[in-house]
């Protein structure tokens, strides 16, 4: 039995020690808003938080996870509340919307880090995250406005 | 592999009405609603709420539910069909939410006739239709209104899902209507708006399927769980073609939560509890493959084979005065071969399918663009009618036509596998399967030879091209292939609109056993980089301005010119730039609309580039929604840009050499340029706009590199080192 803390709750799961973080968090606690993407910490499709650390959970066995606190894409707020979030949402960022979660879970320790990130620092933190459908031109303008969002006291 | 054998029988074709594929006729606007209502879903059979044809549903708590019968993959359906629904609707927007369609004919794709999305046609075909369901609702709720006022109808009118009697100002909302309505025969005619009165239309309203893709609550294929269900994942021939030899899968089924290995037309199915389980029981397979035919198939010799096909007499696709007399009266000539590679789709959501198959009916999950053909296909292996089957559609996590496919591979592999699993059961594939599992956009080899006058202008182009036909085999080939050309494969040569008075265009089919597809903007993936870029070759050789040379020959082709001028303008042509940057640009129309590009590049020291801006220009016509047309040039120039820098997928003993990201990239936002859109605004009849901003971009960037540094990129990808 491996024990942790996802999204504020505790869990314990019985599962295998070598299964990635990523599949019990989908399969066995239903929290499907974590993607599969590549399986090699190539895409970040998968990216989550661990004790506030960005982590690709398609190569974390479960095992990382222990004693320490997950945040999910459904964890992040009830309610798309984040400045994040709400700056995704006045920018229109997502096309087919798969990757999305990987990079605002990513956007958000970076602005955790570098409250007022410039082009580079978001190239930088962003850089593991690929989105297909090419939506990179508003996801670096939503990141700066989740920014000033939260200059403005709307953060969190 | 089995299943790709099996699927390349025409076995789909006999079902489907072949003239009706490409009949282009789109209804005239106000006409009869034929073909329009869902049968078992009559309004009277849901009294609480007013559901007067298969495309709109409105509640008494006032909400307006649009039935959309294309799949949402990235390119916005879901908010440009229900906008023109609720423009002639007079709904008000906040109430407005979508519903993907259930399979049934009268979803069918109006110009298609089967239910689909491809082809950059959703918005534009489907345009008429959704009009008149909203026109038809509207006039329903009017009657309802006047109705309950005892008034005449004409003395009505409609405001923001409100019904209003002008003169005494009465007012009833939709919701309040819905059910009197739902008790009133459907209009057999109704009136259009005037355009000018569009107040949804053409504005760039947020989409409505964000809030859903920004929560992690959005339901794609790989995430639909019912009770039950298992996991599985398939061993597939290494090889195409290959077929299981033997396994021993004593160590599958010791993995802890394999329940079967069954054995399936493609291959060895490890079906488990979950992913992970069924994933390490398929890696534990002891398989031996029979490899067949392509055992030894590689890209060396294939390149060498297209090679050899090119000098050969080829079939005409294109045919202006006399290229073979006239090269030899020209003052200067040049001959070059361009080479483009097979590409994976690659989109982020790897294929999968889910199925639960009972003995009288059958339910899918998928993410699919191909719902007829998929449900056809899958009624087949299930031995059930069609209608006992029903798919689910779920959001795509991309599609750029992978998931539209002739040989409904990973549904019928799903079908298969669900025979066998005695449960519901999802299929998934890994990325290295979705890499390995074919359908690629074919490889394809240009020879061309061309030459100018004594003033430098062009006076003969001739031009062979190498590839296989996308739709040979399927159902499609009866429709697409003509005189034995597959107008997918030279799409954007048989049209090319230049002024050059000799001109040649022979397609030579090859035949090769790696099965092909549709990849975002087909033929013009690669018919744009080599017109494109031999067009700016001729320009350099008559000491023309590239751009100037374009607008000279394109004067009769006036929505080429105004793309092509008003990216010119924007990206301010022939102005001066740092050292080390230079400009290119390209222009080519497809899918009905225009598009022209202006890539603006550094070339440093060390032959490393960086793609700083691309202005594009797009003439789609009439249009919906700007700011998801916006989102996707972009999108469609980092598309291309990752087609252009990065990928290819090559063969070595029958086997693909690439398998992930790490060996396939991605352009990544650090490598993203500025990207500016430009849209004409005009009244021409609307074209596409998911895939006409693809085709430029790698023509545009090869020409910036070949004013930067007189190199000339004649193959994709381009290896930035190797360039220069």
């Amino acid at each position: 039995m491996i024990s942790f803390s996802v999204n504020k709750r505790r869990v314990n799961v019985d599962v295998d020690p070598s299964t990635p973080l990523l599949w019990v968090l989908r399969e066995n606690l239903e929290l499907t808003g974590t993607k599969y993407g590549c399986g090699m910490a190539q895409c970040g499709a998968c990216t989550v938080h661990i004790d506030g650390q960005a982590v690709r959970s398609c190569v974390a066995p479960v095992t990382r996870a222990a004693g320490k606190e997950v945040t999910t894409i459904e964890g992040l707020s009830p309610d798309l509340s984040h400045p994040l979030q709400r700056a995704w949402l006045e920018i229109d960022v997502p096309q087919c919307g798969y990757c999305q979660s990987g990079q605002i879970m990513s956007a958000a320790v970076l602005l955790k880090e570098i409250p007022n990130p410039t082009d580079e620092d978001i190239d930088q933190a962003l850089t593991g995250n690929i989105c297909r459908c090419g939506t990179y031109p508003r996801i670096r303008r939503a990141v700066h406005r989740a920014a000033e969002m939260m200059a403005q006291g709307g953060g969190r | 592999m089995n299943a790709l054998r099996e699927s390349r029988k025409p076995s789909v074709a006999g079902e489907i009405p072949r003239r009706d594929f490409l009949k282009l006729s789109v209804a005239a606007s106000g006409g009869l609603l034929i073909g329009f209502y869902l049968p078992g879903m009559q309004p009277e059979a849901q009294a609480a709420t007013f559901a007067p044809n298969a495309f709109v549903r409105i509640g008494t708590d006032d909400s307006v539910t649009v039935i959309v019968n294309h799949s949402e993959m990235g390119q916005g359906v879901f908010t440009a069909l229900p906008m023109i629904l609720a423009d002639e609707l007079d709904a008000n927007w906040t109430k407005v939410r979508f519903q993907p369609a259930p399979v049934d004919p009268v979803y069918n794709h109006p110009v298609f006739h089967m239910q689909m999305t491809g082809g950059s046609t959703s918005t534009w075909s489907s345009f008429d239709q959704f009009r008149q369901a909203g026109a038809a609702a509207r006039a329903m709720l009017i009657t309802a209104a006047a109705q309950r006022w005892n008034v005449d109808a004409a003395g009505c009118r409609t405001e923001n899902g409100t019904v209003i009697h002008s003169a005494s100002n009465r007012r009833l909302s939709y919701g309040q209507l819905a059910e009197s309505a739902a008790r009133l025969t459907p209009p057999q005619q109704v009136t259009l708006k005037d355009p000018k009165d569009f107040k949804l239309i053409g504005k760039p309203l947020k989409r409505l399927d964000t809030p859903e893709k920004t929560n992690g609550k959005g339901i794609f294929g790989i995430d639909v769980k019912v009770p039950g269900m298992l996991t599985a994942v398939v061993a597939r021939s290494p090889v195409f073609g290959g077929k299981l030899k033997s396994v021993n899968a004593d160590k599958a089924k010791a993995v802890k939560g394999v329940r079967k290995v069954v054995e399936v037309p493609s291959g060895v199915a490890v079906i488990a509890d979950g992913f992970w389980a069924a994933k390490r029981g398929r890696d534990a397979l002891q398989i031996e493959w029979d490899e067949g035919p392509m055992a030894d198939f590689n890209s060396k010799s294939q390149r060498e084979q297209y090679a050899e096909l090119a000098k050969q007499p080829g079939l005409s696709a294109r045919k202006e005065g006399d290229a073979s007399g006239a090269i030899g009266s020209a003052a200067k000539k040049i001959e070059a071969v361009y080479e483009v590679p097979y590409l994976s789709h690659a989109m982020m959501e790897p294929l999968n399918c889910a199925v639960d198959l009972r003995a009288d009916r059958c339910e899918i999950w998928t993410g699919t663009q191909f719902q007829t053909v998929d449900r056809m296909s899958a009624a087949g292996i299930a031995g059930l009618k069609p209608e006992q089957v029903q798919i689910h559609t779920t959001l795509l996590g991309g599609g750029f036509g992978r998931r539209a496919n002739p040989a409904s591979d990973f549904v019928s592999e799903a079908m298969h596998v669900a025979k066998a699993a005695g449960a519901p059961v999802k299929v998934i594939w890994t990325r290295e399967d979705d890499m390995h599992g074919g359908y690629y956009r074919p490889m394809y080899y240009h020879s061309l030879i061309a030459g100018v006058d004594a003033d430098g202008n062009p006076l003969v182009w001739s031009h062979h091209v190498v590839g296989q036909s996308i739709v040979a085999g399927t159902a499609f080939e009866s429709v697409i292939v003509k005189n034995g050309i597959d107008g997918t494969s030279v799409e954007g040569l048989d049209d090319i609109p230049y002024a050059i008075p000799n001109l040649s265009v022979e397609y030579h089919p090859a035949k090769v056993g790696v099965p092909v597809l549709w990849w975002r903007s087909v033929g013009h993936s690669h018919t744009a980089f080599v017109k494109e870029s031999f067009i700016d070759e001729l320009a350099a050789l008559g000491g023309k301005d590239p751009f100037e040379l374009r607008r000279k020959l394109l004067a009769k082709s006036p929505r080429d010119l105004g793309v092509l001028e008003l990216a010119a303008e924007k990206a301010g042509w022939g102005k001066p730039l740092p050292a080390g940057r230079a400009r290119g640009i390209a222009v080519h129309a497809s899918f009905e609309s225009y598009t022209a590009q202006v890539a603006e590049v550094l070339v440093d020291s060390g032959g490393k580039i960086r793609v700083h801006r691309v202005v594009c220009a797009v003439d789609c016509g009439r249009y919906v929604n700007p700011g998801i047309i916006e989102a996707q040039v972009q999108g469609a120039v980092i598309f291309g840009l990752t087609a252009a820098f990065y990928d290819e997928l090559t063969f070595e003993k029958g086997r693909i050499q690439q398998s992930n990201f790490h060996d396939y990239p991605m352009l990544r936002i650090n490598e993203t340029p500025e990207i500016e859109v430009y849209i004409v605004k005009n009244d021409e009849k609307s074209g596409g706009i998911g895939e006409p901003g693809v085709p430029c971009a790698a023509p545009a960037v090869a020409n910036a590199i070949f004013a930067a540094t007189g190199k000339r990129i004649r193959k994709l990808p381009m290896r930035m080192n190797e360039a220069v």
